[in-house]
């Protein structure tokens, strides 16, 4: 099956990685995220709410809404602090960029472990700037925001399109294309990846291994 | 083409796509006035081909100047999808898009304009059928499609219209600026519009925090809300003072807003804060207090008696308040009280029984007590989206102390009460004792503040028996001392002309002398 890949870019500020991140991730995870389902005796199933939340940045002048899950909230905190700090400490000219894949798991036969395919990828490429003095910032704060909104209409213009999206599974199998671990909430299974790039042009191989990593701890 | 979809799935279909145009699968907590209107506005019937629903955002400014921010647009065309599912696909497909409608909502210009509405302007909404008027958004408008769901019935599209051309607004200042006199905008309902709906205000959720930094982020998950237009308190205002800062004096100002009372809920928090005088005696020790420093209290009209200091985190202690005494001419008086954690402000305890003169707060009245002696000023609760207008006020540095009880409303003048320090030996200040009369004679020139005027000056430490002038004499002596005569502006008119045209003179004089000044320069290195 063809996976769809979609790119965005975006130039920020040292202290702005993690928000605009955050801002980006949340929104495309709120369209990817159901309610809980509820499976019935008779194959049916219904589908709990979904609550939202605005959440106001502290370093651009932006607003976002995300699902009110505290716990996915937190895995996405991890997983961007651990892309911030890996562009911070790479001694790479501020380059790097973080990947939000939409899989689904096929069971194999023993010996072989059961396949992650992909259907929906999203790259956000960062460019992160040094600025010399506070106008500057101030200026970078409202560019950035408004970036950001154009980033979001992006996404939302990519989500409307509708198309390829897992059938709903049913109770055996919704597993496999849900993550279910989540109390509040049901998003499509995902993993966040990143990669630096660092100053002779060639990726680090961090992504490799976490790929791996993950393979096999499935 | 009716046939060809069943009942069943008709049913689901018209049921979603009303759902949708009020309010579809996420947690969205209703705001009955806004879903009232949206169901009158739809009149049970439904967005239809060439009968879209849309939604008008426009601002309004205090002084009657509206534009039109956005139109959101719910439209219907043609072009069917008979194949899809009604029940599965369409109902995900709808959901996705008020998720969209959630995302995009927080993107447009208005978005941001709705946060800081407040004194300055607010944000209005009308929902209305038919068709859609994109006249009123200016040049250049933006349209963002959000997203469109095919149906056996039709396809339905959502898309916003929005203005970029906000000039007008940066002309008119919606920055922060302090407003002098509080002018509150209440509910604002404009009618009847050219179309005929009534424009509604949006308002925010009020958090009933007074923080109004945080905004309210709605709670948690399967309970939470969102919508597209949230609402604001109805422009009920109140200050509380921030005490957050005990160490150093808070010379913290904050404006009074005498304002009627409008009946609402602060029938039992009522907070005047006024400008007063800080003793030094709290033991702060601010020297460099070059004006009078806020003080607030409150009242409660549950309790008469009790003096009620806002902003205390936890609530808010009662303090008994104290009698009354007249002390100046102006009849103004102010009893500081003792919050229960024994922060800054020190128990007042005016001495008692000096002055029988009490004043009684009539034109507030809503304790109706006899000694009532605090003003009932209305501070405003700022709510949770409204910009928080600065409760700063900086006030020019004075030269006569208490000059800013110059009338700021003649008729409430008598019930202004002013600092009454506490008659204390360990006041510092002498002129802290001028304030306090002993069984002055209260002449009551309440009305006149235009001058300050000092009744009967009594100061601290000084005995008339031991000095042989009165220390208060000498500083009525010396309070105005005369101008110096070489400042003065006549003899410094004409001598400037005079001072110039001696210059080449002396310049002159000074040239031929150069050579001492010389040795003179040389003897120093």
């Amino acid at each position: 099956m063809n996976c769809r890949a979609e790119v965005l870019e975006i130039s920020v500020e040292g202290r702005q990685v993690e928000e605009a991140m955050l801002a980006v991730l949340h929104t495309i995870l709120l369209h990817r995220s159901t309610g809980k389902f509820h499976y019935k005796k008779e194959g049916t199933y219904s589908i709990g709410t979904v609550g939202t939340q605005d959440v106001d940045c502290d370093f651009i002048d932006f607003t976002y809404a995300r699902v009110s899950s505290e716990e996915l909230d937190r895995a996405l905190r991890k997983a961007v602090g651990e892309f911030k700090d890996a562009l911070r400490y790479s001694g790479s000219d501020g380059i790097g960029q973080i990947s939000l894949e939409f899989y689904q798991k096929k069971k194999s036969r023993w010996p072989f472990s059961d396949e992650c395919i992909p259907w929906e990828v999203w790259t956000i490429k960062v460019n992160v700037v040094n600025l010399a003095n506070e106008q500057e910032r101030q200026i970078c704060r409202e560019k950035v925001g408004e970036k950001l909104c154009e980033k979001i209409i992006n996404i939302v213009e990519v989500m409307n399109r509708h198309e390829y999206l897992p059938k709903m599974p049913t109770q055996s199998e919704v597993d496999n294309v849900f993550d279910t671990g989540l109390k509040d909430v049901q998003p499509y299974l995902y993993k966040i990846s990143y990669q630096i790039t660092d100053s002779l042009g060639s990726s680090v191989t961090t992504t490799m291994r976490r790929l791996i990593k993950d393979t096999l701890a499935l | 083409m009716d046939t060809d979809l069943n009942s069943q799935d008709r049913k689901d279909l018209d049921k979603f796509i009303k759902f949708f145009a009020l309010k579809f699968n996420l947690a969205i907590k209703d705001i009955p006035e806004v879903t009232h209107e949206a169901k009158k506005a739809l009149a049970g019937q439904l967005p239809a081909v060439g009968r879209s629903m849309c939604v008008e955002i426009s601002l309004k400014t205090s002084e009657g100047d509206s534009m039109e921010l956005e139109i959101w647009c719910l439209e219907m065309n043609e072009k069917c999808d008979k194949e899809i599912k009604v029940s599965y696909t369409v109902y995900n497909r709808l959901s996705l898009l008020l998720k969209s409608l959630l995302a995009i909502t927080r993107v447009t210009p208005a978005y941001r304009l709705s946060r800081k509405q407040g004194h300055e302007y607010v944000i209005l909404y009308r929902i209305y059928f038919g068709e859609v008027q994109l006249s009123g958004l200016g040049e250049g408008f933006q349209t963002v499609r959000v997203g469109t769901v095919g149906t056996p019935l039709g396809t339905i599209t959502l898309s916003c219209a929005y203005r970029i051309n906000l000039a007008f607004i940066s002309t008119r200042q919606f920055e922060r600026t302090p407003p002098i006199m509080g002018i509150i905008i209440d509910h604002f309902v404009d009618r009847p519009y050219p179309s005929s709906s009534p424009m509604h205000p949006c308002n925010y959720r009020t958090s009933g925090e007074e923080n109004g930094a945080a905004y309210p982020s709605v709670e948690d998950s399967q309970e939470v809300c969102t919508t597209s237009f949230s609402t604001s308190p109805p422009s009920q205002c109140v200050f509380t003072v921030t005490k957050a800062h005990f160490q150093t004096p808070p010379p913290v100002l904050m404006d009074t807003l005498k304002v009627p009372m409008m009946g609402l809920a602060f029938s039992h928090q009522l907070s005047s804060s006024r400008i007063s005088y800080q003793p030094a005696a709290l033991g702060v020790g601010s020297a460099d207090m070059g004006y009078p420093v806020i003080f607030a209290g409150g009242l409660n009209a549950a309790h008469p008696h009790q003096l009620i200091v806002p902003g205390k985190e936890g609530g808010v202690p009662p303090v008994p308040s104290q009698p009354a005494h007249g002390t100046q001419a102006d009849h103004e008086r102010m009893v500081m009280c003792t919050p229960l954690d024994g922060a800054l402000y020190s128990a007042a305890t005016p001495s008692s029984s000096e002055d029988t003169e009490t004043v009684s707060n009539s034109s507030e009245g809503k304790s109706g007590s006899p000694h009532n002696l605090l003003e009932t000023i209305f501070v405003r609760k700022v709510g949770a989206f409204v910009n928080k207008p600065i409760n700063q006020v900086t006030m020019a540095s004075l030269d006569i102390p208490f000059a800013m009880f110059a009338p700021k409303n003649v008729e409430l003048e008598d019930n202004d009460p002013m600092v009454n320090p506490p008659d204390s030996p360990d006041v510092e200040s002498p002129l802290q004792g001028s304030l306090h009369s002993e069984g002055s004679s209260g002449s009551s020139t309440g009305n006149t503040h235009d001058d300050f005027v000092m009744v009967d000056f009594k100061p601290a430490f000084s005995k008339d028996d031991i000095l042989p002038m009165d220390l208060g004499t000498f500083y009525r002596e010396f309070q105005n001392p005369p101008q110096l005569s070489s400042l003065s502006i006549d003899i410094g008119a004409q001598s400037m002309a005079e001072d110039l045209d001696s210059l080449p003179e002396k310049l002159a004089v000074h040239e031929k002398n150069v050579k001492e000044f010389d040795a003179f320069v040389e003897t120093l290195q």
